[in-house]
């Protein structure tokens, strides 16, 4: 597919200005170093990480709850950083969002059709019958009974609760939904469900969806392509089988050796990294990843390496540009 | 709730008022308190077919009279009647819409000005808060019945500027109260849904955040209310409140003080008639409590 994106983010950065008492300077935190990567329609962006890596910064950058400091936002071509308030009400449209826990992300004192409707009350002319009408529509396309329209939200299961959410994001009819971990809170009989929801709705409605999670094995399952982050940084992009297949990054590799396997016969040997996730406000020098490479020599630690193409799919390592690292295949889990 | 757990998908919601009352009526205290306070209600609004006596009439040949049971009291006057001859039960029954209406205005002002203040504060952080709240501090830091009579001096004795002098009083308990579940629920993904969604800031307070802050406002509200008719009976008995003859219970405290130790009933009886009403709210309070805590539902 070679649609025009509906996303596009151009070095994305976030930094969040923290106090830290009364005797010490304010710090910056850099949430977010810098994220390049665009979405056609129709397509899933997996954003795969540890916690405190960026991807919920990156989320609430992209549903422009926030501004990035720097960088550029394109969202359907028009650049979000630069639009003034009349472009930007029309482009809120065009994005967005389910969260992780669906307990607090339906207002406990609103009913499911109240709460399908709001967005349509806010940004449409409709008449509250053909809302209701939209309402109770998508209701039956996310798989929920008619009849839940005069519920409460405390009435429903969690995944209920997850069709609910997915059903008021799709009411504006969104070119992009950011999924926020949207299934990590469900069971795993009712993840599959969603997730199927989710791909039925994709086909649907040519979403393109930038899917945020650390669910390996989920995104194995879901997505097109995959951007592994870390401290703030893509480290490895590129198409799911092929990151999945053959990771390059020492990170990335550490990360994929880490997915549990239900087949003992198939699990190879664990990578594991030593040391904790650097503080953001602090980043260390060079690769952010040195302090926990085992790979990680001099030049690492002063030159921080940029996403290069490499065997198909952008690195931003040292010692797989130069060719130190051997091939190394992933453990394939089994569903 | 036991037949219904068979069919899940069947299950017809309570409504919200009906299952509102299911929790209320398990606290006694709340219920006799909510009767009371209804039979003080209509008391008040038919003061004037119920009163045996207009409230203001003196019968200058029945002074100081004891209640009924006493020697020399009588049924005409069941309560008694006061120094200069007025039928104290009459007095009491009139006095109600006094206070009532002083719990009621002094509640409304309070929580109309506390709950908009509050929510500023909640939504425009910085300054602005900083500004609303440090005030509210320093309102709390003076003692309340000090803080209303300094008001009441400045406006000038009257019962209107006696409910204004409270009202500013429990001004910052509301905005206290706002601003903090305001905050607690700015935090929450339904309020981040509703403004990517595009909500504006007025849908944001007051439809999407200020319903989920009523619960502990309407116990307050209703715990502020007997505090209200406290404070208006204690500047009535400092004669900064209702001025006589207005029938004001504090009022009617303040006339008797003279009389206590000749004639027990003058002072005995609406002291009594403002200790029912407080408890009575103060009762009802806890059990709005308990009926709106989410966390005590099963």
């Amino acid at each position: 597919m070679t649609a025009a994106p509906v996303v596009e983010g151009v070095d994305l950065t976030r930094h969040y200005r923290v106090g830290r008492g009364i005797f010490t300077a304010s710090a910056d935190l850099k949430a977010l170093r810098g994220a390049s990567f665009s979405l056609p329609a129709g397509r899933t962006l997996a954003v795969v990480g540890e916690s405190g890596c960026g991807k919920s910064t990156l989320a609430r950058l992209v549903t422009l709850i926030e501004p990035p400091t720097s960088g550029q936002l394109l969202l359907d071509g028009i650049d979000a950083t630069a639009a003034d308030k009349a472009v930007l009400k029309t482009l809120r449209r065009t994005v967005q969002i389910v969260f992780q826990d669906p307990y607090g992300s339906l207002n406990p004192r609103r009913k499911v059709g109240a709460i399908l409707e709001e967005p349509l009350a806010i940004n449409t002319r409709m008449s509250p019958a053909e809302r209701a009408r939209a309402a109770r529509d998508m209701m039956a396309r996310v798989g929920l009974r008619p009849e839940y329209y005069d519920r409460y939200p405390h009435m429903f299961s969690g995944g209920q609760r997850q069709r609910i959410a997915i059903a008021r994001a799709l009411m504006l009819r969104p070119k992009l939904v950011v999924l926020d971990e949207p299934v990590s809170a469900l069971d795993v009989s009712i993840q599959a469900q969603v997730l199927n929801l989710l791909v039925d709705l994709q086909e649907e409605f040519d979403l393109a969806y930038l899917f945020i999670s650390h669910d390996l094995s989920v995104v194995r399952h879901f997505a097109d392509e995959v951007m592994v982050m870390y401290l703030g940084r893509a480290v490895e992009q590129g198409p799911r089988d092929v990151v999945f297949e053959s990771p390059q990054h020492p990170y990335t590799r550490a990360l994929l050796s880490s997915t549990p396997v239900a087949d003992p016969a198939l699990r190879g040997e664990k990578i594991k990294l030593t040391g904790e996730l650097p503080s953001p406000t602090d980043p260390p020098s060079g690769c952010a990843f040195n302090p926990r490479c085992p790979y990680a020599y001099e030049r690492c630690r002063t030159d921080p390496p940029e996403l290069k193409p490499s065997h198909g799919r952008q690195v931003a390592c040292h010692a797989v540009a130069e060719g130190r690292l051997e091939e190394m295949q992933a453990p394939k889990p089994v569903f | 709730m036991s037949e219904t757990t068979n069919n899940p998908p069947r299950i017809a919601p309570p409504h919200p008022l009906r299952e509102f009352w299911e929790y209320f009526s398990e606290n006694r205290g709340a219920v006799v308190g909510l009767l009371v306070i209804v039979i003080i209600t209509l008391l008040a609004v038919t003061a004037d077919l119920v009163a045996p006596h207009p409230p203001n009439e003196q019968y200058r040949d029945a002074l100081l009279r004891p209640p009924f049971w006493q020697d020399g009291g009588s049924f005409l006057y069941p309560l008694g009647t006061d120094a200069v001859g007025r039928d104290m039960l009459s007095r009491i029954i009139h006095g109600a819409r006094y206070s009532l209406m002083i719990g009621a205005l002094v509640v409304t002002l309070s929580l109309a000005a506390g709950v908009s203040l509050g929510l500023v504060a909640a939504f425009f952080r910085g300054p602005v808060e900083i500004g609303i709240m440090r005030a509210m501090d320093v309102m709390l830091a003076l003692p309340s019945l000090l803080l209303a009579i300094v008001v009441v001096a400045i406006l000038g004795p009257s019962l209107v500027n006696a409910m204004f002098a409270i009202a500013i009083v429990y001004l910052p308990h509301f905005v206290r109260l706002t601003r903090a579940s305001a905050i607690s629920e700015l935090s929450r993904d339904y309020v981040t849904a509703s403004r990517v969604a595009g909500a504006g800031l007025l849908r944001l307070m007051l439809i999407t955040v200020l319903p989920n802050c009523m619960a502990p406002l309407v116990v307050q509200a209703t715990l502020g209310f007997s505090s209200a008719i406290l404070d208006a009976a204690a500047l009535g008995f400092l004669g900064l409140g209702a001025q006589p003859p207005t029938p004001e219970w504090g009022t009617l405290l303040a006339e008797a003080r003279e009389f206590v130790l000749r004639a027990w009933w003058v002072v005995t009886f609406p002291g009594l008639a403002i200790l029912i009403t407080v408890l009575a709210f103060n009762l009802m309070g806890d059990g709005l409590r308990d009926a709106l805590d989410p966390k005590l539902k099963r």
